[in-house]
C-alpha cells in the first residue's frame, strides 16, 4: 500500500493540481536518503557524528563541479562521488574514531566545518555565492532530472535500494557485530571483533550514501552552495533521525517527511515555525523514544 | 621456562605515575590446569588482567601465549588466538537475547564479520552450537529471553558462557563469583569445575574457599608482585601469604 502510494504520488498531485508539491516530495526523498545514511552511523553504529553534512555537501560539490566543467555523465558523477566520499570518510573516520563521546562529536564537527570553509574559499566554483549548474547528471534512458516527476522516481529508486540494503545489513554478520560494538565496545573486542575496522567500515559506507544524497540534491536544485556543508545542516539531519527514530529502518524517511512537512505547514502560519518544531521534537523525545519510525515499525509488525 | 606453559608471563611491569601497579610479575599457566590468582584489594589484579587481555600495554616484560609473543597484540587478536575472558562486572549486550549472545561470541571467532548481506540467522551451525551450550549454563529455558529478565546468577553464567563459547585454550575468569548469592555460588563453582576438561583457566577470585577447592595451583599477588605460587596446600601454609593476605580474613 505504502509502495503504491509512493509510486502514484506524482500522478496524484498532478491530478489535484498541486504539481508544485512533486518537487517538495523529491526534496523529502533526498533528505530521507541523507538521514538514513546518518541513521546508519549514528543509530546502528552508535557513532554520534555531528559532521554528516560534509558527505552530502561533498557529493553535491563533486557533481556540481564536474557538470560545470562539462562532464555530464551521471555514472561518472556517481563513481567520483562514491570514491571521493569513501576516501574522505576513511580519512575522517580513521582519525575521529580513535576518540569517544563528546570528542568524537567535536572532531567530526570540526572536519565538516573545514570543508565548509574550503568551499567558501574556492572562488573558481562560486565561493560563498555557490555554484549554479545549467545541465544535469545524464543517466540515459531518457531520464531528464529537470523534470520533477523524473527526479522523484530516481530519488525513490535510490531510497528504496538504500532501505533494502539497510534491512539486509541489520541482521547480517557486520550488522550484528556493529550493534554489539554499539552496546559495549570493550566486550565486543574481547570476543574477537576487530572493533575499529568494523566501525570504520560502517562510517565509510554511511559517508558514501550521504554523498549520493548530495549528488541528487544538486541535480534537483541546479545549485550548490557552502551552506549544504554548514554544521546546521548536520544538525537538521540529526533532528530528522531523532524525530524519525534512532536505529529504525524507516526513521530517516519518517523524520525527513515529518520535519519538512512541519516546516512547510507551520511556515504558512508563522515565521517562528522553528519554535513550534522544537516543541514537537521535545514531545517526541519524551513520549516516543523510538520516534515515528518506531511507531511505524510497531504498526507494521502488529499486522 | 616450563615447556608445557600455555601462558608465560615474564617480568611484567606497569606503573601509573608514581604508583607501581605491576612490579615484575612472572606467572605460568600450564595446559589443562586451573590456576587461581588471589590477592587483597589493591594488589593489582585488575591491572594485571587488563595487560593479559590486551586492554593495557605493559611498560616492560613479555607475555607469551601458546609459544607466541602476544605482548603487542590487541585484545581482539588475543581472543582470536584462543585467549578468552569474562569480565568482573557483567557486561552483556542490551539489544541481544540469550541465545544471540552465544551465537555472537561464536560469530566473532569464526572468520571476519564484514559480510553485510546474508543474515547471520541462516548460519545454522553457529546457532546449533550456541543452543547446545544452554543446558550447562542453566539457561535452556531462556534461549529467547531478553537479558534484562535474567537473574544476576544467570547473567554471570551467560557472561562465562560467552567467554568459553568459541572453545578458547585459556580463559581468564575475572571474579566469576562476585556478587552471587549462597544458592548461586555452588552452581557457578560446578560450571567452572566442568570447564577444566576443555580449557586452561586463570581464575581471578576473591572467594578464597572456592579457589582452594577448584584450583590446581594458586598464585598470590600482593603489592604488584607474586609472593607465592604452588599447590593450594603449600600456598595456604606459606608464612608470607598468611601474613600478607589470608591472616586478614
Amino acid at each position: 500500500m505504502f509502495a503504491g502510494f509512493a509510486l502514484a504520488l506524482p500522478w496524484l498531485l498532478d491530478a489535484l493540481g498541486a504539481s508544485f508539491y512533486i518537487s517538495f516530495a523529491g526534496r523529502v526523498l533526498v533528505y530521507a536518503i541523507a538521514a538514513t545514511s546518518l541513521n546508519l552511523v549514528l543509530g546502528y553504529g552508535g557513532m554520534v557524528s555531528f559532521g554528516h553534512a560534509a558527505f552530502v555537501g561533498l557529493g553535491a560539490y563533486v557533481t556540481g563541479v564536474m557538470v560545470s566543467e562539462g562532464l555530464v555523465n551521471g555514472y561518472l558523477h556517481l563513481a567520483a562521488t562514491l570514491s571521493i566520499c569513501a576516501l574522505v570518510a576513511a580519512l575522517i573516520g580513521a582519525i575521529s574514531l580513535r576518540t569517544r563521546g563528546v570528542y568524537f562529536i567535536m572532531i567530526t564537527l570540526a572536519f565538516a566545518q573545514m570543508l565548509f570553509y574550503l568551499a567558501n574559499s574556492v572562488k573558481g566554483y562560486g565561493g560563498d555565492e555557490g555554484l549554479n549548474i545549467r545541465a544535469r547528471s545524464m543517466f540515459g534512458f531518457g531520464l531528464d532530472l529537470k523534470n520533477p516527476a523524473s527526479f522523484y522516481y530516481l530519488a525513490l529508486a535510490v531510497l528504496t535500494a538504500s532501505l533494502y540494503a539497510l534491512a539486509r545489513f541489520v541482521p547480517s554478520r557486520l550488522g550484528r557485530a556493529v550493534l554489539a560494538i554499539r552496546d559495549d565496545e570493550q566486550r565486543a573486542e574481547a570476543l574477537g571483533f576487530a572493533t575499529f575496522r568494523l566501525r570504520l567500515l560502517v562510517f565509510v559506507a554511511a559517508g558514501m550514501l550521504g554523498g549520493i544524497a548530495g549528488l541528487l540534491a544538486v541535480n534537483q536544485q541546479g545549485y550548490v552552495s557552502p551552506n549544504v556543508l554548514h554544521w546546521t545542516q548536520s544538525g537538521t539531519l540529526m533532528v530528522m533521525v531523532i524525530l524519525g527514530g534512532v536505529a529504525t529502518l524507516w526513521g530517516g524517511l519518517a523524520g525527513a517527511a515529518a520535519l519538512l512537512l512541519l516546516q512547510e505547514v507551520l511556515s504558512g502560519y508563522t515565521e517562528h515555525w522553528e519554535f513550534w518544531t522544537g516543541w514537537v521534537l521535545l514531545a517526541m523525545v519524551l513520549f516516543a523514544r523510538n520516534g515515528l519510525g518506531g511507531v511505524l515499525q510497531k504498526v507494521l509488525a502488529s499486522r | 621456562m616450563n615447556a608445557t606453559a600455555l601462558l608465560d608471563v615474564q617480568g611484567l611491569h606497569k606503573r601509573f605515575g608514581g604508583v607501581v601497579a605491576t612490579d615484575g610479575v612472572d606467572l605460568q599457566v600450564r595446559v589443562g590446569e586451573v590456576h587461581a590468582l588471589i590477592g587483597p584489594n589493591g594488589a593489582g589484579k585488575t591491572t594485571l588482567v587488563a595487560q593479559l587481555a590486551g586492554q593495557l600495554a605493559p611498560d616492560s616484560g613479555r607475555i607469551v601465549f601458546d609459544a607466541r609473543d602476544i605482548t603487542g597484540a590487541s585484545a581482539h587478536q588475543r581472543a582470536r588466538l584462543g585467549l578468552g575472558r569474562s569480565f568482573q562486572i557483567t557486561r552483556l549486550f542490551a539489544s541481544f537475547g540469550v541465545l544471540e549472545h552465544l551465537a555472537l561470541a561464536l560469530q566473532a571467532a569464526s572468520g571476519p564479520s564484514i559480510g553485510a548481506w546474508r543474515p547471520v540467522a541462516r548460519e545454522t551451525a553457529l546457532f546449533d552450537r550456541a543452543r547446545a551450550m544452554l543446558p550447562r549454563l542453566g539457561l535452556q529455558t531462556h534461549a529467547e529471553s531478553p537479558i534484562h529478565t535474567l537473574s544476576h546468577g544467570q547473567r554471570r553464567a551467560l557472561e562465562v558462557g560467552m567467554a568459553i563459547a568459541a572453545a578458547p585454550r585459556l580463559v581468564l575468569l575475572d571474579e566469576p563469583m562476585a556478587g552471587l548469592g549462597a544458592d548461586e555460588s555452588p552452581r557457578m563453582e560446578a560450571l567452572i569445575g566442568n570447564l577444566r576438561q576443555e580449557a586452561a583457566l586463570l581464575l581471578i577470585e576473591h572467594d578464597v574457599d572456592a579457589v582452594f577447592r577448584l584450583a590446581d595451583r594458586v598464585s598470590v599477588l600482593v603489592g604488584g608482585r607474586i609472593i607465592a605460587s604452588g599447590k593450594p596446600d603449600e600456598v595456604r601454609r606459606d608464612p608470607q601469604v598468611v601474613a600478607a593476605y589470608l591472616g586478614q580474613e
